[in-house]
């Protein structure tokens, strides 16, 4: 039988591993402005929960621990700095000025903190990789073996990337501050481009037989929530309601062997009502600062879809306009594929091939899979069967994924 | 999560150090020791001999040869169990081991490895 301490430690971990996910983020945030060292907080941090499991079967847990974490912290920062001292004189300095600084202000700046976390792990100075591990691993507080699973890396690589990354952050000496006005687009722009990046990992992998992979797409929509939170910036929101009107029909995205189901044969019964009403919300919003752009266009085109009672009632006049609207915010010729087959849906089949054909012969997307798949599906409900059958033959050589691949394959075998 | 972190260190040129040297690298190497203790996440520290013996399978009899497994300068001379949140908090703990941190010409480094998932 476990004695009763046994059996209290075992309750005091299972507490603490629930205030690690919930406020170790906004704690070592805090450390990080108050120590001026990311390394640094990240030891106070972990010695501050260390201090909890030694300390509170016999003081109880402080009313408010996640101040007790930071004050805790904070000493044992401190109590670390003076040992090494010893070692090197250089430090003392560094102790005297943190010291002086004294005992934390009130924890309102504590919201703060956790933006600039965001902002550094996202600097322009790190690559896009080394942003998103960073930003897995110290905004969004997963493990480096649950990220390198996410994104089908061994952990040693995941690990040495992240250590890389902050060492890269400290030879820049990148400061942890919330970007000036001026700067802020162009800063923001890439912590939403890695959010991006982390939802369509996830919701890509999604329809991969690994099951135990972390849910990347739901990390990607938190911080999003995180990030509007603290800097309510039109186009975060945009983002944000791309995100939870993707994630809302994910669940019909595929058929019950895996194949990819098309969202005009997706059930809609089964798509997210609760996240599409919030995503349109949002998008309503972002649409009406007239600040918006790329995100909140292709949210308020993913809206359209989604609010559509069926896929014959959808509103493909909106989409066109939509997609016109995207085409200057950022042209591109995927874009204007999509807007090939919005027009197809909307001024008729012809229209849409001509488009898409006039693309095809320009070269750019001459071995991208979904272009010659477009062109294959208007020339089979056209009735254009040879055309059709060599745009499957030529999508089917390019296409990687299965589940596209599948679909790809039955869509021709109805050819015949 | 468990951490085991082998120490590695080049054997003749350890054994070449005199009295003196060794203890002054002895004296160098508890600032660092201690202190890796002092994260409450240390759970196990062995030096380790040099002298081994190696045993192979051979029916019901193993085959037994003097010396490790595989012959490299570079022995591990010491381990160290550590309890971490995830790899990067082990290297941040590992990093505080004495052969992390001084030692480089004597061939020392550590290595980190997961405990606990069986292969299969």
């Amino acid at each position: 039988m476990p004695t009763r301490d046994a059996n209290d430690a075992l309750i005091l971990r299972e507490r603490l591993d629930v205030l690690w996910r919930a406020e170790s983020r906004r704690v070592l945030a805090t450390l990080i402005r108050l120590l001026g060292d990311f390394d640094l907080a990240e030891e106070a941090l972990a010695a501050a929960f260390v201090t909890a499991l030694e300390t509170w079967p016999d003081t109880g847990e402080p009313a408010h621990p996640r101040a007790w974490l930071v004050s805790t912290g904070r000493h044992k920062a401190l109590d670390l700095l003076r040992t090494r001292t010893r070692l090197d004189a250089s430090l003392g300095r560094l102790v005297e000025r943190l010291d002086r600084a004294g005992e934390p202000r009130e924890f309102d700046e504590i919201e703060d903190d956790r933006l600039c976390l965001v902002f550094a792990c996202c600097h322009p100075v790190l690559a896009r990789e080394a942003q998103v591990a960073l930003t897995l691993r110290e905004v969004c507080g997963l493990t480096t073996e649950e990220i390198a699973r996410a994104l089908l890396c061994g952990a040693p690589t995941i690990a040495q990337r992240i250590v890389r990354a902050k060492a890269r952050l400290r030879e820049e000496r990148v400061t942890y501050q919330v970007p000036s006005r001026a700067e802020l687009p162009a800063r923001l722009d890439a912590v939403l481009s890695v959010i991006y990046l982390v939802f369509n990992e996830g919701y890509l992998a999604s329809s991969g037989p690994d099951l135990v992979r972390v849910d990347l797409s739901s990390e990607a929509i938190r911080l999003a929530r995180v990030v509007v939170e603290l800097c309510p910036e039109p186009e975060a929101e945009g983002l944000l309601a791309l995100l939870l009107l993707h994630d809302a029909r994910r669940a019909s995205r595929s058929g019950s062997d895996g194949e990819l189901v098309l969202i005009e044969d997706q059930d809609r019964g089964s798509w997210n009502r609760a996240q599409i009403a919030e995503g349109g919300q949002r998008v309503a919003r972002a649409i009406s600062s007239r600040r918006f752009g790329a995100y909140t266009l292709q949210a308020a085109i993913a809206a359209v879809h989604a609010e559509a009672p069926d896929a014959a009632a959808t509103d493909w006049e909106e989409i066109v306009a939509l997609y016109d609207l995207l085409l200057v915010a950022a042209p591109s010729p995927v874009v204007e594929l999509n807007r090939a087959m919005a027009v197809a849906e909307h001024e008729g089949l012809e229209r849409g091939l001509a488009i898409v054909e006039n693309l095809l012969a320009r070269g750019e997307l001459a071995n991208y899979h979904l272009a010659h798949a477009a062109r294959a599906d208007l020339c089979r409900r056209l009735g254009r069967r040879a055309d059709a059958r060599a745009s499957y033959v030529r999508a089917l050589e390019l296409a990687r994924g299965e589940p596209e691949r599948r679909l790809l394959q039955r869509r021709m075998s109805e050819l015949d | 999560m468990k951490y085991l972190c082998l120490a590695y260190g080049d054997q003749k040129k350890m054994e070449k150090l005199t009295k003196e040297q060794f203890a002054e690298l002895f004296a160098r190497c508890q600032a660092f020791d201690a202190e890796m203790r002092a994260t409450g996440q240390y759970l196990q520290g062995e030096s380790l001999e040099w002298d081994c013996v190696t045993l192979r399978p051979n029916g019901a009899k193993p085959i037994v040869s003097d010396g490790p497994f595989v012959e490299t300068k570079e022995k591990v001379g010491g381990l160290v169990v550590i309890e971490a949140r995830d790899l990067n908090d082990a290297i941040r703990v590992a990093s505080l081991h004495p052969a992390a941190r001084v030692g480089a010409e004597l061939g020392w480094a550590i290595e980190i490895r997961p405990i606990g998932t069986c292969h299969q």
